[in-house]
């Protein structure tokens, strides 16, 4: 019975809580042109959906919250509404 | 100590898609502290919306390891965790460096049903980081009044408004006399992974605070939750400060508002963005209300800024 | 081996150093203090190389315990009364976790009113935690069934409670024989897990699943506990192969040749019941005791297989099953023997509740009220 298999164990994966991007109902998008790289929209993402070194936005998991166009200082990301799925 | 967002790691201890409701403070706060804590580390948790995040087994949005605990447990558990490690490394059994254990728990957690074990914890000055990431209410039963709900905040089971203070956990576990408490807030994210850094350093008992507006209980939009910790701090509706061997220090802007050479952001500002207080708009009282609120405010900041002389 | 003269809770406290156990967390209560104190003492003595962890509560002490044993050291904790009732949520929770943990149960009855001495209400209570229960009924099988649940409990992860009454065992002394460290290393090696609540094998401990992924857990726990008994058993074997100690497998039986009134009872009240079975052998009555030591799993099999045809059984509760007629043993009796087509007959008295004494010639004037029910 020495098996690992007998404890409640879950493992780490991306979208446990399902594909939650199916959440949102605005996107944000993001001017790179503005951007100036203050890596704020990064570290305010509750879900880690924005990549710190090119600033891609992961869209099978945002959920839209919107956290990242309200901080950003350039307002280079805004929120789009999502079209009826 | 000063940090560069630019530096921090890429690992993250939240990964993408958790069951976290979008815009969670939890969820911001928890990967703020992952960047300070690293990979070597055990998280315990007490049940809150930040277990309710995690998603069903056997899948989990964390990933280090995680004990989910029962919910007065956290304070025991962890000692009990660290502890443990300390003898099976003394033995030889384990081998490397000895993971950093934290809580991470909720106001419920901790001024509430664990307060006796996390209590008991401080005084033995046991080797964890215990973590409040503080929303001021049971976020997740729905918004019902915790000790951390502040006075005249609606909840599910104070309709009218909360009739009495919220208590100064912080200041309680200060005088634990334990090596370090601090307070944070998540719009100040630089001073919030500088105190974790900190804590991690430190053996024995540290408490770090983590002011957490929850915008789906004190009813705002979920892009405002950093805007809303900033008002917060800004208001002086939450402190800023942290204390290494009992020696209070105020962190900015905290320490600005206490020595008034800022103003503090007007509190209308703040509460009035806030469903929780809506009741207060059309209340006969609200300038009296409003007023009280603002006194109990200077009296914080100036029983703080007493404390630090000491 | 040496043989000495101690308490019960020196016996339990000195097996606890010999299983070399890694971290204890406790909190006093009457009786079962003087364990935790002699193991306190060991360890500031460095007479035993483990931490441990004063604690505030004894909801506090099994917390730690159980947060250790998923780091997977070999933990202990001990407990009486109110204080294993404090524990009960986090029972469900070790047992549920399939954590391999160790807690002496020092038996007192439960208030209101408050009551000091020993029933078992306090165990019985906790029946349906999950947990593997013993049942010690004297100073040497307390020593012997401490190191015999690391080796049960590290094999089938299932915690495991070893009881014994409060004052009459705990605090009495008697002679009893402790284990050369070198058997007991041999018997017991170091335990290692499969997984450890560390970042070497990382993994979320008891997230929150919906019910095609709980119920397996629960059932195999079911399962898993049903199946303990034999090992038990077996590992009672081998531990007399190496050291001579043997207090009877699932029961202890005393004089069962012939008989057919069988006075089932656990704990140390079996002592004087065998003296109450002399006492009516003497009047020709043909009567055993059959002490119950695993009374979880319930080894309803064995007591079955124990009782022959047309047996009389005269159950002994130190406990009451409230809302049934007596105590959980004679409503688990029933139920166990159910199935017998021949014409058994159960019946059951609760008796030595909160310590109250049970004088061989009580026991056996309490026998014979019972068959005259039977009649």
């Amino acid at each position: 019975m020495n098996d690992r298999s007998i404890y409640p164990l879950s493992q780490p994966v991306k979208g446990a809580g399902g594909k939650t991007g199916s959440w949102r109902t605005a996107k944000p998008v993001i001017d790179l042109e503005k951007c100036s790289g203050c890596l704020l929209c990064w570290l305010f993402c509750p879900e880690g959906c924005i990549g710190k070194n090119d600033r891609s936005i992961d869209y099978a998991y945002c959920k839209g919250c919107g956290i990242c166009g309200a901080e950003c200082p350039k307002k280079a990301i805004v929120m789009v509404k999502e079209e009826q799925r | 100590m000063s940090i560069s967002i630019k530096d921090l790691p890429d690992f993250e201890y939240v990964l993408p898609g958790s069951a976290a409701c979008a815009g969670c403070p939890s969820a911001i706060a928890l990967r703020m502290v992952g960047k300070a804590l690293g990979e070597n580390a055990i998280m315990l948790m007490t049940p809150s919306c930040a277990v309710a995040s995690i998603g069903p087994l056997p899948k989990s949005c964390y990933s280090i390891p995680v004990l989910n605990v029962c919910f007065a447990s956290a304070g025991a558990s962890a000692a009990g965790l660290a502890m443990a490690l300390d003898a099976l490394y003394e033995k030889g059994r384990l081998t490397g460096e000895k993971p950093t254990i934290f809580n991470w728990a909720g106001d419920g957690g901790t001024y509430d049903i664990g307060f006796q074990g996390i209590s008991a914890a401080a005084e033995r000055n046991d080797d964890f980081i215990h973590f409040c990431y503080n929303n001021e209410a049971y976020s997740n039963t729905g918004m019902q009044r915790s000790g951390a709900t502040p006075i005249y905040a609606a909840t599910t089971t104070t309709p009218l408004g909360k009739e009495v203070h919220r208590k100064n956990l912080p200041l309680l576990m200060l005088e634990h006399r334990v090596p370090y408490v601090a307070t944070a807030s998540l719009a100040y994210p630089t001073d919030l992974i500088r105190k974790v850094k900190k804590a991690k350093d430190i053996r024995g008992f540290k408490y770090i605070e983590i002011h957490a507006p929850c915008y789906t209980g004190w009813k705002f939009p979920s892009s405002d939750t950093v805007k809303m910790s900033r008002l917060a701090v800004q208001t002086g509706s939450w402190l800023l400060w942290e204390a290494e061997f009992g020696k209070v220090v105020l962190n900015s802007p905290t320490s600005l508002l206490a020595a008034e050479k800022i103003k503090p952001a007007p509190l209308e500002e703040y509460i009035g963005k806030q469903g929780r207080y809506a009741h207060l708009a059309d209340s006969p009282q609200k300038e009296e209300i409003l007023a009280a609120m603002e006194k109990e405010i200077r009296r914080e900041l100036k029983f703080m800024a007493a404390r630090a002389e000491l | 081996m040496k043989k000495i003269l101690d308490t019960g809770n020196a016996a339990c406290a000195l097996a606890v150093k010999a299983a070399r156990v890694d971290f204890v967390a406790a909190y006093p209560i009457t009786p079962q203090t003087s364990v935790v104190e002699k193991l306190a003492g060991y360890i500031a003595e460095g007479k035993m190389n483990a931490k441990y962890l004063p604690v505030e509560s004894e909801h506090s002490a099994m917390s730690a315990v159980a947060a250790a044993a998923a780091a997977g050291a070999r933990v202990f904790t001990a407990t009486s009364s109110q204080g294993l009732l404090y524990m009960h949520e986090i029972l469900h929770y070790a047992a549920g976790g399939r954590l391999s943990l160790v807690m002496a149960n020092v038996n007192r009855a439960v208030c209101a009113p408050w009551c000091l001495y020993v029933d078992h209400q306090d165990a019985v209570s906790q029946r349906d935690t999950g947990w593997i229960q013993l049942f010690a009924a004297s100073t040497q099988e307390i020593y012997d069934s401490i190191i015999l649940a690391y080796k049960v409990t590290e094999k089938i992860h299932i915690p495991v409670i070893v009881n014994y009454d409060g004052f009459l065992l705990s605090h009495s002394m008697m002679p009893f024989e402790t284990v050369d460290q070198d058997i007991i290393d041999e018997f017991l090696p170091p335990f290692e897990p499969a997984w450890r609540l560390h970042p070497q094998w990382g993994g979320t401990f008891g997230n929150v699943t919906p019910a095609e992924n709980y119920a397996p857990f629960r059932h195999s726990l079911a399962a898993d506990i049903r199946k303990a008994g034999e090992v038990i058993e077996k590992i009672a074997r081998e531990f007399e192969k190496l050291t001579g100690h043997w207090h009877g497998g699932l029961f202890d039986a005393y004089r069962t040749e012939d008989a057919e009134f069988f006075l089932l009872s656990m704990g140390s009240m079996a002592s004087e019941m065998e003296l109450a079975v002399d006492i009516l052998r003497d009047k020709g009555i043909p009567a055993a005791s059959i002490r119950l030591r695993v009374f979880r799993p319930f080894p309803a099999e064995e007591l079955s297989r124990l009782l022959p045809d047309g047996a009389r059984l005269l159950v002994f509760d130190r406990n009451y099953a409230f809302g049934t007629e007596g105590g959980v043993l004679l409503a688990e009796s029933k139920a166990a023997l159910f199935n017998r087509k021949d014409d058994i007959k159960v019946v059951g008295r609760a008796v030595g509740l909160g310590g109250e004494d049970l004088p061989a010639d009580f026991l056996a004037e309490k026998a014979r009220e019972m068959m005259e029910v039977l009649k």
